[in-house]
């Protein structure tokens, strides 16, 4: 009786074992299938040349150089705001109703699908506003999206701050202001910062937000100020695949768009990892 | 240096500054709202036939009231006798600029079409059958005939109403119930296939794996929820499609189980992560007690673990479920978008999501299709809201617990 019992549980775990490993392989799986496809692909003259010819020879580099300025203009508007909002819930707002309210609104906002803020950002920037299909347009609802992990991440590294440190600092004299830019935020800044580069990675891939307030289908020159249209490498993925002019001969510039994107993704992440393992080594001593 | 007055404003200063940037997210949830729902609802204002043309029946004729399907299937031919719409036994005449020759020589209209709206009153006035289609500007004068009213779009036809031909001439057809049920199949699809897998791979990283393992696991598995869906979609598409074409013998690739493959995966990283987090959260005290009392691991999950953080686990499947609904490129690229109502998984399916995408880029600002997707923002908007309550409420539940 008593074998059977562990036979069984010696089964059940063994197959929860093989699942597991199961869904991190398709992880490999897409990550191998597209850069063995993908990589012979990439030479200096794919990443930074004009698409040609139908976008079935030459490069990617407008969509490279644009999905660069919107990862950057997304945080130039998502950062400042979105680690001041987190400094904001966790450091002055005591539990109350207001607190809870704005908790449950940025959940909201990032329960919203990407699309809707495709649509939001359509009616309010490119038309309300009258920016057109911009670099401007783009960057703000792409910032919009990523503002919720922000505060997130932010207010997460914020309670990694002893209180010891807050009530020793305020015994030392120092204003809460003080407190904050001297004590509290150089000790959460590190993890802050991974929630940074991790947005930034998100942002990159982002396509269905992009779709309507920036995105040209094929534009051979470089963005010149925020008011123009740009490519970007996950647009240019994606009419690359479903309605390129010729798509059986594009098929290798999908692949080694895809492998780039994968690639941006892949290090950003990394880069995260990285990062949140040094400093949290260096906090700990 | 600042002195103390000087420091007290300035911190006064800052948390306003700090106060502003917080409310930045309630501001836009309540301006999404606002700016979907002021080009979403001008849908249930305006009517289904294009503006600056008419559709009139012979004054005879005792139908006086079509609605926007019926139309739709008179001009198909599909319906092509008035009694089938409640009218006399009459065959219908369609009358429209593209087959007016038929009726009427070209010679007689006038080099300028000046005497086309007298050729219509005269034709549709001698013939009962006749349903005239025309612009406004070749209305008659003094015009005998029964000048079809269009009522509004409403709230119901755009719900259960069976047809998504936005641009259809001349009545737009704006039944979004294929592409609800589209939603659905697909987004069920895909926790049916996500959730035993997330469940034992979220039990297997909390109970089973030991420490080392886990740290090495775990940051693979958020590694598949930063994968861009465009890749998502494009990996479906260059490999799952052509799978699932040979394995059923499909005459197509794209359907709704491609969507559901690929939704699933994508959908794994949400249910694992807060699976494990509630597994997590059962206090030790009780997974103790439960071993001390001679049951087994495998005793101590089913009976001890899985029932305290069932709420997590049901957490997790809606949020799982609220993904899938949103995602949109990845469905958008492997399900083949076809606007009907779907009986089966081995079908190309068309969902919310992937229609706004598909079709906004096309719909002129401020037209009848494009508030039609606007109005299909705020039923997806209303979707996900009403999933992100529930999950609220459920976790909120759990914390008083």
């Amino acid at each position: 009786m008593k074998s059977k019992k562990r036979f069984y549980e010696f089964l059940v775990f063994n197959i929860f074992r093989i699942i597991s490993f199961l869904v991190v392989g398709l992880l490999f799986v897409i990550l191998f299938f597209i850069s063995i496809r993908g990589i012979g692909v990439i030479n200096w003259e794919f990443l930074t040349s004009m698409p040609k010819e139908g976008m079935t020879q030459g490069g990617i580099f407008p969509a490279i150089v644009g999905t660069f300025c919107l990862m950057v203009g997304s945080m130039l508007f998502a950062f400042p705001i979105g680690v001041l909002s987190g400094i904001y819930t966790n450091e002055y707002l005591k539990e109350s109703r207001f607190k809870s309210f704005l908790r449950s609104m940025t959940n909201n906002l990032a329960g919203i699908p990407s699309i809707v803020f495709g649509l939001f950002g359509m009616a309010l920037f490119v038309n309300k506003l009258h920016f057109g299909d911009s670099l401007i347009a783009g960057s703000l609802t792409l910032g919009l999206l990523a503002l919720p992990v922000i505060i997130r991440t932010t207010e997460e590294a914020l309670k990694t701050v002893d209180m010891s440190l807050r009530t020793g600092s305020y015994a030392l004299g120092a204003t809460k202001l003080q407190t904050i830019r001297r004590v509290v935020f150089p000790i959460a800044f590190p993890n802050i910062l991974t929630g940074l580069i991790l947005s930034m990675g998100r942002v990159s891939g982002e396509t269905a937000p992009i779709l309507f307030t920036v995105a040209a289908y094929f534009l051979p020159k470089l963005p010149q100020s925020i008011f123009d249209q740009a490519m970007a490498l996950p647009y240019h993925l994606y009419v690359l695949t479903t309605s390129g002019t010729n798509m059986e001969e594009s098929r290798p510039m999908a692949y080694g768009t895809a492998f780039v994107l994968i690639m941006i993704v892949l290090i950003f992440n990394l880069l995260a990892n990285w990062l949140r393992r040094y400093f949290g080594k260096k906090v700990k001593m | 240096m600042l002195n103390k007055s000087q420091r007290k404003t300035f911190e006064k200063i800052f948390e306003g500054l700090l106060f502003s940037s917080s409310t930045v997210t309630s501001i836009t949830v309540i301006f999404i709202i606002i700016f979907l729902f002021s080009e979403g609802i001008g849908l249930f204002n305006s009517k289904p036939i294009e503006k600056e043309y008419f559709i009139a029946l012979n004054e005879t004729n005792p139908v006086k009231d079509i609605s926007p399907s019926d139309i739709d299937l008179i001009f198909n031919q599909d319906v092509t006798n008035w009694s089938k719409l409640g009218g006399k036994n009459d065959s219908i005449i369609l009358f429209t600029l593209n087959n007016i020759t038929d009726y009427i020589p070209e010679d007689s209209l006038g080099v300028n079409l000046e005497f086309l709206p007298a050729q219509i009153n005269k034709f549709i006035s001698s013939n009962t059958g006749v349903i005239a289609y025309f612009p406004d500007e070749y209305k008659p004068e003094k015009f005998d005939a029964f000048i079809l009213p269009v009522g509004n779009v409403k709230v119901s036809e755009f719900l259960k109403g069976k047809n998504w031909y936005p641009t259809n001439q001349p009545a737009a057809q704006l039944g979004i119930l294929p592409l609800i049920l589209g939603t659905l199949w697909v987004s069920f699809g895909a926790i049916l296939i996500a959730l035993p897998l997330g469940l034992a791979t979220a039990i297997y990283l909390a109970e089973v794996a030991d420490m080392r393992l886990r740290n090495i696991l775990k940051p693979l598995i958020e590694l598949l929820a930063g994968i861009p869906s465009v890749v998502y979609g494009f990996f479906g598409l260059v490999v799952i499609v052509p799978l699932v074409q040979k394995t059923f013998g499909l005459a197509v690739g794209e359907t709704a189980l491609v969507g559901s493959i690929i939704l699933g995966i994508m959908a794994l990283p949400t249910i694992i992560t807060i699976t494990e987090d509630s597994i997590r959260a059962t206090p030790r005290s009780q997974k103790e007690a439960s071993l001390a009392l001679g049951a087994s691991r495998w005793q101590t999950m089913v009976r001890v673990i899985i029932p305290y953080s069932k709420s997590g686990i049901a957490a997790a499947i809606i949020l799982g479920i609220g993904r899938a609904v949103g995602e949109t490129m990845a469905v958008l690229m492997v399900t083949g978008n076809a606007s009907v109502i779907p009986h089966s998984f081995l079908q190309p399916v068309r969902t919310i999501p992937a229609t706004i995408a598909a079709e906004l880029g096309e719909a002129p600002a401020g037209g009848l299709h494009f508030k039609a997707l606007f109005a299909l923002g705020i039923v997806l908007f209303i979707i996900t809201f009403g999933i992100n309550l529930t999950v609220e409420i459920i976790k909120s539940r759990t914390k008083r617990a």
